[in-house]
């Protein structure tokens, strides 16, 4: 589609419009700014190469892991196993990523092939079990933990040292390596999927599912897409993870606050849960704000017990944030939709 | 006898079914998988496990889900053993379950009044639950011993060889059918989960029924932890992570809709009775855990694929 001329008014309702509909998302880039502007102020060696990019090594995991998470959610859906994705890709990892550079090369493609395998299952079972994503994803993130120990049964592993030393240091002495890799991610697989027309479908069947199968959209077809790239992307996440911590774990709490924190990082991001609206760029600002709030607590030096409280607090304001719609709403009935 | 037969649907059967297999199955193995004391150590387990799945219940029948379970299960414990420390043994088991039913009114404060996603709200309340409970543990050391009566609940014997845990639950289970199908509450519940609106729009205070769902599930996970604490005689953090799969898992193997409006309580009660059961066989065979976890997601996925499918999207 190309777009009309349009005279300036129409631009700037235009505009208004996408102001409108990316609410969310411009109120999660503000808080984070804000948080990270704090955070930095506040921090002794404040912003250096080094602190940044400890700081960006974290949240890009986070921030991987929340961007799989939505595309299910926009679907209408959840993916309860994109931790354990993401655990099970990690110990995949430490296992075959090493040895020769021809080596190395062949383990990556691995490890993206099974995460995208593991979402392609999520994927098949919901369009073609007609099984509700929920309880699916449940027993599948069960099935993905199982065999993340069978690969790795203790922690460990290998990785190789200066792809991972690449990886986690910064381009040009400047720029975090994690970064450029977000960068990539958005640029290469995102931004062209959410403008293909099965990532339009994914809007689509997100939105109202009927009108879309009578639209003609093929929504099996864009759910099973959904839920791989999901997969994808979590096991891009657990490769980055191989690399920063140079060795495997199959560790159920890790999958479990990973998919938890991801949901959060989600709704934060301005994505609804009941799908249609919002998107991935929403939730790496989601996720960076979750991750600044612990760098708050540690820059401020809150006393370590309280910190699990504050943390939920934050967590739990932030997500009530939405509930300011209840408040606006003159017919209640709206609110049951 | 038919009318019998009638009532019970399709899920139900299937998964009792899946039972006497297991059983069966488990009794080629080793002959003690069919002996009384086996079968009575195993109801034990699973009541822990039915009183959580009975509050779970409630709510996804609404079509709501408490994802708070794990802390709302230590506050249980932890509080119960913290209050007989404090005032004496005779609060423990009350404190416990009031603890409960405070975090249960805020979910449904949140839920119900605030229309936060029942997913992510419960979300919120279990990390607070959790910073409150590492707060209380690491500021005031506070007892952490159950106390007699607690631990007599949950692991003595006295009637007929059969363990108090489980006519517990058995109380529990028969007040909530009685609830859900004698009561205009039940009625409630189950009308909310198919529609909301309409339910609403027929004078029915929804916003009440919700509060109440989520109040009786901490309520419920909340028990389920002063009786583990008694198991285990003492209260811990973390004690109730084990639970949140297994109950949703329960829940949906015997029936009950995901999504609400649909399910019976004698499904979840054959749903907590197969997940026990199946740990329990996969155990004793000594699988090691990443075998039992493949298994146990399998088993799942398969079970539903033969009766939970949803309906063909036809516009």
């Amino acid at each position: 589609m190309s777009a009309p001329s349009s005279t300036p008014s129409s631009t700037l309702a235009d505009w208004k419009l996408r102001a409108s509909q990316g609410q969310g998302l411009l109120i999660a880039v503000a808080v984070f700014l804000a948080m990270f502007t704090l955070y930095i102020s506040n921090h002794p060696a404040g912003l250096t190469v080094p602190v940044a990019t400890t700081a960006a090594n974290k949240a890009v995991l986070l921030a991987l892991v929340a961007m799989a998470q939505t595309l299910p959610v926009l679907t209408g859906g959840l993916d309860l196993s994109v931790g354990m994705v993401f655990v099970m890709t990690n110990s995949l990892a430490s296992t075959i990523v090493s040895g020769e550079p021809w080596q190395v090369a062949l383990g990556i493609v691995g490890v993206l092939l099974a995460g995208a395998a593991a979402g392609f299952v999520n994927g098949a079972i919901v369009v073609y079990g007609r099984l509700q994503p929920i309880i699916t994803t449940l027993a599948t993130g069960a099935v993905y933990y199982g065999v993340a120990l069978l690969l790795r049964p203790v922690p460990g592993g290998d990785v190789d040292p200066d792809l991972a030393d690449f990886m986690t240091y910064t381009v040009f002495e400047v720029v975090p390596t994690s970064l450029v890799l977000l960068l990539a991610v958005v640029v290469l697989v995102w931004l062209p999927f959410r403008n293909s027309v099965i990532g339009r479908g994914c809007y689509a069947v997100g939105s109202s599912e009927g009108a879309a199968y009578m639209s003609g959209v093929a929504i099996g077809r864009s759910r099973l897409a959904a839920y791989t790239l999901a997969g994808l992307l979590a096991g891009v996440a657990g490769l980055m993870l191989t690399f920063v911590t140079f060795s495997g774990e199959a560790s159920a709490p890790i999958g479990g606050t990973y998919t938890l924190n991801s949901i959060a990082a989600v709704v934060i991001g301005g994505t609804s849960l009941y799908g249609g609206a919002g998107g991935a760029i929403g939730s790496i600002f989601g996720a960076f704000i979750l991750r600044t709030i612990d760098d708050l607590l540690f820059v401020f030096d809150l006393p370590p017990l309280w910190q699990p409280l504050f943390q939920g607090v934050v967590l739990l304001g932030a997500v009530s944030l939405g509930a300011a719609r209840v408040f606006r709403v003159k017919n209640r009935l709206e609110l049951f939709n | 006898m038919q009318a019998v037969l009638k009532s019970i649907d399709r899920p139900v059967a299937i998964a009792f079914g899946f039972i006497v297999v297991l059983l069966l199955a488990g009794s080629l193995y080793s002959s003690s998988f069919l002996s009384a004391n086996y079968l009575l150590q195993q109801l034990q387990v699973a009541a822990f496990l039915g009183l959580v799945a009975s509050g779970v219940m409630l709510v996804i029948l609404l079509g709501h889900i408490d994802l708070s379970i794990p802390w709302l299960v230590t506050v249980g414990g932890m509080m119960s053993t913290a209050a007989a420390g404090w005032w004496g043994p005779e609060w423990a088991i009350p404190f416990g379950v009031f603890c409960g039913l405070v975090f249960g009114i805020v979910n449904g404060l949140g839920v119900a009044i605030l229309r936060v996603p029942s997913m992510i709200f419960t979300l919120g309340i279990n990390a607070v639950a959790q910073g409150i409970m590492v707060l209380h543990t690491g500021g005031f050391a506070p007892q952490d011993h159950a106390t007699d009566l607690m631990h007599w609940l949950a692991v003595e014997r006295v009637v007929l060889g059969i363990p108090n845990a489980v006519f517990i639950w058995a109380l529990l289970g028969a007040a909530i059918v009685i609830m859900l199908k004698r009561t205009a509450l039940g009625r409630y519940i189950y009308a909310i989960g198919n529609k909301e609106g309409a339910t609403y729009l027929s004078g029915v205070n929804t916003r009440l029924v919700i509060i109440a769902c989520f109040a009786i599930s901490g309520m419920c996970s909340a028990l389920a932890g002063v009786l583990l604490a008694g198991y285990s005689s003492k209260g811990y953090q973390a004690m109730g992570d084990p639970y949140l799969l297994p109950a949703i898992a329960a829940v949906v193997l015997g029936g009950t809709h995901i999504l609400g409006g649909r399910g019976s309580y004698l499904g979840t009660v054959a749903g907590v009775i197969l997940i026990s059961l199946l740990a329990s066989i996969l155990s004793v065979m000594q699988m090691p855990e990443a075998g039992r976890q493949i298994i146990y997601g399998c088993v799942i996925v398969g079970m539903l694929l033969v009766y939970g499918r949803g309906q063909k999207v036809l516009g």
